[in-house]
C-alpha cells in the first residue's frame, strides 16, 4: 500500500476551467454583475460576492425523455394502498410521489456562484478606461524598485554574472596565448610516440623542453582571474505611487427628489470602483450644497435633507479650498463629479464658469457632470422644458473646448451605459465628450 | 485482559490520525477484508486532499487529471457555492477504479472516518471493481491513468494548435452525445495503453497517402445506385449503429483529424464510466456492506474503541437512510440504502433462512456461509439482473414497495402492483427495469445516410410505451450532432411495432 500526500500540490487545478466558464458564460455574468452592484454601498461594491444567472445559456443539453407516454415508478414506503387503487395525479403532473423539488434550495433555471473580487471588477470594468491617468508622485519612504543598470566587479555570490565571466576569461586567456588542453595533449602524445620508436633523442629533448614550456605558462595564466569575474548591478529607482481624490458634488436642495440622489449615488459609486482599479489610494470627499456648500460625510451626504436656494458656485470654492488645503494637484490625480437636477440661480451662471475655467477644470483629470431626473418626466403637460440652466451654461464651456463631459440620465438602467460612455476607451485624438 | 492491553490493541486514540495511523488502519482492514471475507483487490493506493482538491475531483468527474472543459468550472462553481453556504457537504471519499486503486481521503476526517472510508473504498470498492463482469470488460484498470494523462496533453496541443474555442465546440457537440458514446452490446477488450500510439499512427498513415495528384481526377458522372447498393452501403457503414460518436468518428465526412482524436477521447471515457452507470446500487451497497462488516470486527478485535464505532455506524445509518415516497427528502431510491439491504438480506438467508426464503432461493438458502454467495453475486450480475435475481419478498415487505404506472392518457395513477403475494414477482420485474440503461435511456440509432445525394443522416429513435423526447433539448442535441456531421441530421421518432413515425426533428448544422 502506498500513502500520498496529495495537499501539497498546487492549488488553483481547476482555474483553467473556471477561466473557460467565465469567458463562456461572459455576457451572463456581466449582466448579473451590474445588478449586484447596483444594491450595494459604494465602499463595499466591488467586494466579489455570489451572482445569479439564467441557467439557460449555460446548459448542456443530452437526450432525455419529455412528459407524456406512460411511465412507472417504484417507491417505498407504501402506507394504504392496495393493487388496483388510483391515486389522483399530483399537482405537477409529474413523478408519482414528492420526488420534484431540488435539494440545494436554488431555482430550476438561476445558477448561482460565488465571483472573487477580481473577477468580478474584471467583468465589471471590461472596456474602460480612465483619461489622462499619467499624474504620478514620488513618495519618499516608499518600496524602491531595484532595476538592472550595467555589471560591476564587485558583488554578491548571488549575483554573479557567468557569461560576462566566462567571456572575459576567455579573451584573457586568447590574448596571453594561454596553451589549450588539446595543445598540450598533442603534444604528450607525440612525445610517447617518440619514446616509443625511440629513433630521434634531439627531438624527444625540444619537445619535452616545449611541453615544459607550455604548462608552466599554463600554471601562470589562470583559466579563471579574479579580474574576469563580473556581477550584475541593480540601482535602486524610487517607485511613483499613483494617488487619486474623488470629489463628488451634490445638488441637495428641495428640489432634488430621492430617486434623483439615488441615481448620482449609483454613478458615484460606478467612478469609485473603477477610480480604485487605477490606483493604489482613493480618497473620497463629498460636497453638497444648496446656497452654500459644505463638506460632509457619505451618511450625510446621500441622506440628510436640507433646504434653502441653489448656488453652484458655492460647491466649486468649497472643493477649490479643500483642493488647495488637501490634495495639491501636483501630487494627486483629481477627479470630479457633479450631480444635479440642473437648477441654478440665475445670477451664478456666469461665476460657475468662470471657476470652473480658471481653478477648477485645470486642477482634475476629469470632470463629468451628470444631470439627473429631468426630460418630461417631471415637466408640467403644456411647458415643454429647454436645457436647464446649468447645461447651458456646461454646453458653452463644452463647446469652447473645456475638458468636461456632460451627460443626463433619467432611469437607474442608464446609468451604466452613461458611465460606459464617458469612459470608454477611445481612439486617440477623440474627446471625451458628451 | 488488563485495561492497558485493551488499550494497546486500538488502532487509534481521540479523533487525530498521521500516515503511520492510515498505514496500520489500511493494514487491519486488509487482514479483515482478504482473510475474513474473502475479497481480492488491487494495490491500494492512499491519498490524503484537502477540501478544495476534493471539488477539484468533484467537478472532474472524480477523475485525478482530466482536460480542460469550461463545464468543469461551471461544476466546480456550483459544488463550492453549495459547500461553502454549507447546504451540502463533501464525500468522505473517491475511488478511481484503476489498477493500483487510488481512493482519495479527506485531511478533515476523523480518524474514524479514514478508517471507514478505508474499508469502504480500499476494500469495498476495490474488490468490486476487480471482480466484477462489466468492468472486467469493459474498463482497463491498468491503462487509464496513462490515458488520461495522454487525453489532456492532446486536447491541450490541440487548444494550442487550433485554438481554444475550436475545441470548445468539438467537445461541446462530443459531450451532449457523451451518453451515446458506448458500445453496448458487442464485446472489446479495451487497451488504452495502445491508444496514443495509434493515434500517431493514424496521423501518419494520412501523411503517407496524401497525394496531391488524386485531387486532379475529373469528377465522374453521377450513376444512379445499383440494387444491393443500398445493403452494401449499410454493411460499410455498420448500419444500424447505436454508438454515434463511433460512427462519427469514423463516417463523418468533414472532420479534421484531430476532431475525430478527440470524439475518441470522449468515447473511451463514456465506455469507462458506462460500467459504473449499470452497477452504481450495487457497488455502493457491496462497500458499504464491507465496511459494515469490517469495522463491526475490528470492533470485536478491540481495535477500535466503542465510540468510535457508534461514531462510524453514525455515519453509516444518516449513509443508509431511505426516505419514503411522501418524504419531503424523498428522492429517488437511494443505492447505498438499497445495496446494503439487498447484501444484509442475503446474509440472512444465508445464515438464518425462512421457508419463504427456502421456496425463492432454493439454491443458497441456509448454506451458512454467505461471502461465496456475495462474492458470486459481485462478479457476475449488475444492478438490473442483481434485483431480478436476489430481492427478496422479506424485503420488498420490509421496503413496503409498490409500483405506480403514470399513463398521461388516464386521468389518475394506478397501482399496479404492491408488497403482497399477487405482487412480489412484477413489482420485482419493474424495479429491476429502472436499473436498466436500455430502459431508462431513449433508445436511438443512425439509421441511414443519404451518401450520393444531400449527405443527409438519418436517425431513429424507437420509442417505448409512447414516451417522447424532451424537444428543445433534442434539438439543441441534434444541432451539435450536425455541427459535428457536417450536414443536415434528421431524427425520427417511430413506434417500433408498427414503424409509425410520431414527431421528425429536422436540424442544419450552423452556418460557418
Amino acid at each position: 500500500m502506498q500513502i500520498l500526500d496529495r495537499r501539497l500540490n498546487p492549488r488553483g487545478r481547476s482555474l483553467p476551467n473556471r477561466q473557460r466558464f467565465l469567458r463562456r458564460a461572459k455576457a451572463l455574468v456581466q449582466e448579473a454583475v451590474r445588478d449586484a452592484s447596483a444594491r450595494r454601498d459604494i465602499r463595499d461594491a466591488d467586494a466579489g460576492g455570489e451572482v445569479s444567472i439564467p441557467l439557460h445559456g449555460i446548459r448542456e443539453p443530452s437526450f432525455h425523455f419529455g412528459s407524456g407516454g406512460i411511465r412507472d415508478h417504484v417507491l417505498p414506503g407504501n402506507k394504504e394502498y392496495r393493487e388496483g387503487d388510483e391515486i389522483p395525479r399530483p399537482p405537477e403532473g409529474g413523478g408519482g410521489g414528492g420526488s420534484e423539488g431540488s435539494p440545494d434550495g436554488g431555482g430550476e433555471d438561476a445558477f448561482r456562484f460565488v465571483l472573487s473580487r477580481e473577477e468580478f471588477l474584471d467583468l465589471f470594468l471590461d472596456d474602460l478606461e480612465l483619461p489622462d491617468l499619467a499624474k504620478r508622485r514620488l513618495v519618499e519612504g516608499a518600496d524602491p524598485a531595484w532595476h538592472r543598470a550595467g555589471y560591476s566587479v564587485s558583488g554578491s555570490p548571488a549575483n554573479l554574472a557567468l557569461a560576462r565571466t566566462m567571456r572575459n576569461s576567455l579573451s584573457r586567456r586568447i590574448a596571453l596565448r594561454r596553451p589549450k588542453p588539446e595543445a598540450v595533449a598533442e603534444l604528450e602524445a607525440a612525445i610517447a610516440e617518440l619514446e616509443a620508436a625511440g629513433d630521434a633523442p634531439e627531438a624527444l629533448v625540444a619537445l619535452r623542453a616545449e611541453l615544459e614550456r607550455q604548462l608552466r605558462r599554463t600554471q601562470r595564466i589562470p583559466y579563471i582571474d579574479p579580474v574576469d569575474v563580473r556581477y550584475r548591478r541593480f540601482e535602486p529607482v524610487p517607485k511613483p505611487v499613483a494617488q487619486a481624490v474623488m470629489f463628488c458634488l451634490m445638488d441637495v436642495s428641495g428640489s432634488m427628489t430621492e430617486d434623483m440622489k439615488d441615481l448620482a449615488k449609483r454613478f458615484y459609486t460606478l467612478l469609485y470602483i473603477f477610480l480604485q482599479r487605477r490606483y493604489k489610494h482613493v480618497e473620497i470627499v463629498f460636497i453638497r450644497h444648496t446656497h452654500e456648500a459644505s463638506e460632509v460625510d457619505e451618511e450625510t451626504f446621500f441622506h440628510s435633507r436640507e433646504t434653502g436656494g441653489t448656488l453652484v458656485s458655492t460647491a466649486l470654492e468649497e472643493m477649490q479650498r479643500v483642493v488647495s488645503e488637501r490634495f495639491p494637484p501636483a501630487e494627486w490625480n483629481i477627479y470630479a463629479a457633479q450631480a444635479s437636477d440642473g437648477d441654478n440661480a440665475s445670477g451664478d451662471s456666469q461665476k460657475t464658469a468662470q471657476l470652473l475655467i480658471d481653478n477648477i477644470l485645470p486642477a482634475c483629470q476629469y470632470y463629468a457632470y451628470i444631470e439627473v431626473g429631468r426630460d418630461g418626466e417631471h415637466g408640467m403637460p403644456g411647458f415643454p422644458r429647454g436645457p436647464t440652466d446649468l447645461w447651458r451654461t456646461y454646453e458653452a464651456l463644452v463647446a469652447a473646448g473645456a475638458p468636461m463631459a456632460m451627460k443626463k440620465v433619467r432611469h437607474r438602467r442608464e446609468i451604466f451605459p452613461v458611465f460606459r460612455e464617458l469612459f470608454q476607451r477611445r481612439a486617440p485624438g477623440e474627446e471625451a465628450r458628451a | 485482559m488488563s485495561d492497558a492491553a485493551t488499550e494497546d490493541r486500538l488502532l487509534f486514540k481521540g479523533a487525530d490520525w498521521d500516515f503511520g495511523t492510515i498505514q496500520r488502519i489500511h493494514d487491519a482492514c486488509e487482514e479483515i477484508a482478504l482473510g475474513e471475507l474473502g475479497l481480492t483487490v488491487y494495490p491500494n493506493r492512499i491519498e490524503v486532499i484537502s477540501a478544495e482538491q476534493m471539488l477539484d475531483a468533484y467537478a472532474s468527474v472524480g477523475l485525478p487529471l482530466f482536460y480542460r472543459h469550461w463545464s468543469f468550472g461551471k461544476h466546480f462553481a456550483q459544488h463550492e457555492a453549495l459547500y461553502r453556504k454549507g447546504l451540502r457537504g463533501l464525500a468522505y471519499e473517491i475511488v478511481i477504479n484503476s489498477d493500483p486503486c487510488v481512493s482519495y481521503v479527506m485531511e478533515e476526517n476523523t480518524a474514524t472516518l479514514q478508517a471507514l472510508v478505508i474499508a469502504h473504498a480500499a476494500f469495498g470498492h476495490n474488490h468490486f471493481f476487480r471482480n466484477n463482469r462489466l468492468f472486467l470488460e469493459w474498463t482497463d484498470a491498468k491503462g487509464i491513468l496513462d490515458y488520461l494523462e495522454f487525453a489532456k496533453g492532446y486536447v491541450a496541443r490541440c487548444e494550442e494548435q487550433h485554438g481554444e474555442m475550436a475545441v470548445e465546440r468539438v467537445l461541446d457537440s462530443a459531450h451532449a452525445l457523451m451518453n451515446y458514446g458506448v458500445h453496448r452490446h458487442r464485446r472489446r477488450v479495451l487497451d488504452l495503453r495502445s491508444e496514443e500510439q495509434r493515434e500517431r499512427d493514424r496521423r501518419q498513415h494520412d501523411e503517407q497517402m496524401y497525394n496531391v495528384l488524386w485531387s486532379t481526377l475529373p469528377e465522374k458522372p453521377m450513376v444512379p445506385p445499383a440494387k444491393g447498393e443500398e445493403e452494401r452501403r449499410r454493411a460499410l457503414l455498420q448500419l444500424p449503429q447505436e454508438n454515434l460518436l463511433y460512427f462519427l468518428e469514423k463516417v463523418a465526412p468533414r472532420l479534421q483529424p484531430w476532431q475525430r482524436e478527440i470524439l475518441r477521447i470522449v468515447r473511451n471515457i463514456a465506455q469507462y464510466f458506462h460500467p459504473q452507470r449499470q452497477t452504481k446500487m450495487m457497488n455502493e451497497g457491496c462497500a458499504t456492506y464491507v465496511h459494515y462488516r469490517i469495522l463491526n470486527r475490528l470492533h470485536e478485535q478491540g481495535r477500535i474503541s466503542d465510540g468510535a464505532l457508534l461514531e462510524a455506524l453514525h455515519s453509516h445509518t444518516s449513509v443508509i437512510l431511505q426516505p419514503e415516497f411522501d418524504d419531503p427528502r424523498y428522492s429517488g431510491i437511494n443505492p447505498y440504502a438499497l445495496g446494503f439491504a439487498m447484501m444484509e438480506d442475503i446474509e440472512r438467508i444465508c445464515r438464518d433462512p425462512t421457508d419463504e426464503d427456502r421456496e425463492w432461493f432454493p439454491d443458497f438458502a441456509g448454506c451458512g456461509d454467505p461471502m461465496p454467495v456475495l462474492r458470486e453475486a459481485w462478479a457476475e450480475y449488475r444492478d438490473e439482473s442483481f434485483i431480478l435475481q436476489f430481492l427478496s419478498p422479506r424485503l420488498m415487505r420490509k421496503l413496503r414497495l409498490f409500483h405506480v404506472v403514470d399513463d398521461a392518457a388516464e386521468p389518475v395513477l394506478r397501482v399496479e402492483a404492491v408488497h403482497d403475494e399477487r405482487g412480489y414477482r412484477r413489482l420485482r420485474r419493474a424495479l429491476a427495469r429502472q436499473y436498466d440503461p436500455a430502459w431508462t435511456d431513449p433508445d436511438i440509432q443512425v439509421v441511414d445516410v443519404d451518401l450520393s445525394g444531400d449527405r443527409r443522416l438519418i436517425l431513429e429513435h424507437r420509442t417505448h410505451a409512447g414516451r417522447l423526447l424532451e424537444e428543445q433539448e433534442a434539438r439543441q442535441v441534434l444541432r451539435h450532432l450536425a455541427s459535428l456531421w457536417g450536414y443536415d441530421v434528421l431524427l425520427r421518432e417511430v413506434e417500433p411495432a408498427s414503424g409509425a413515425s410520431l414527431r421528425e426533428h429536422a436540424v442544419s448544422p450552423p452556418r460557418t
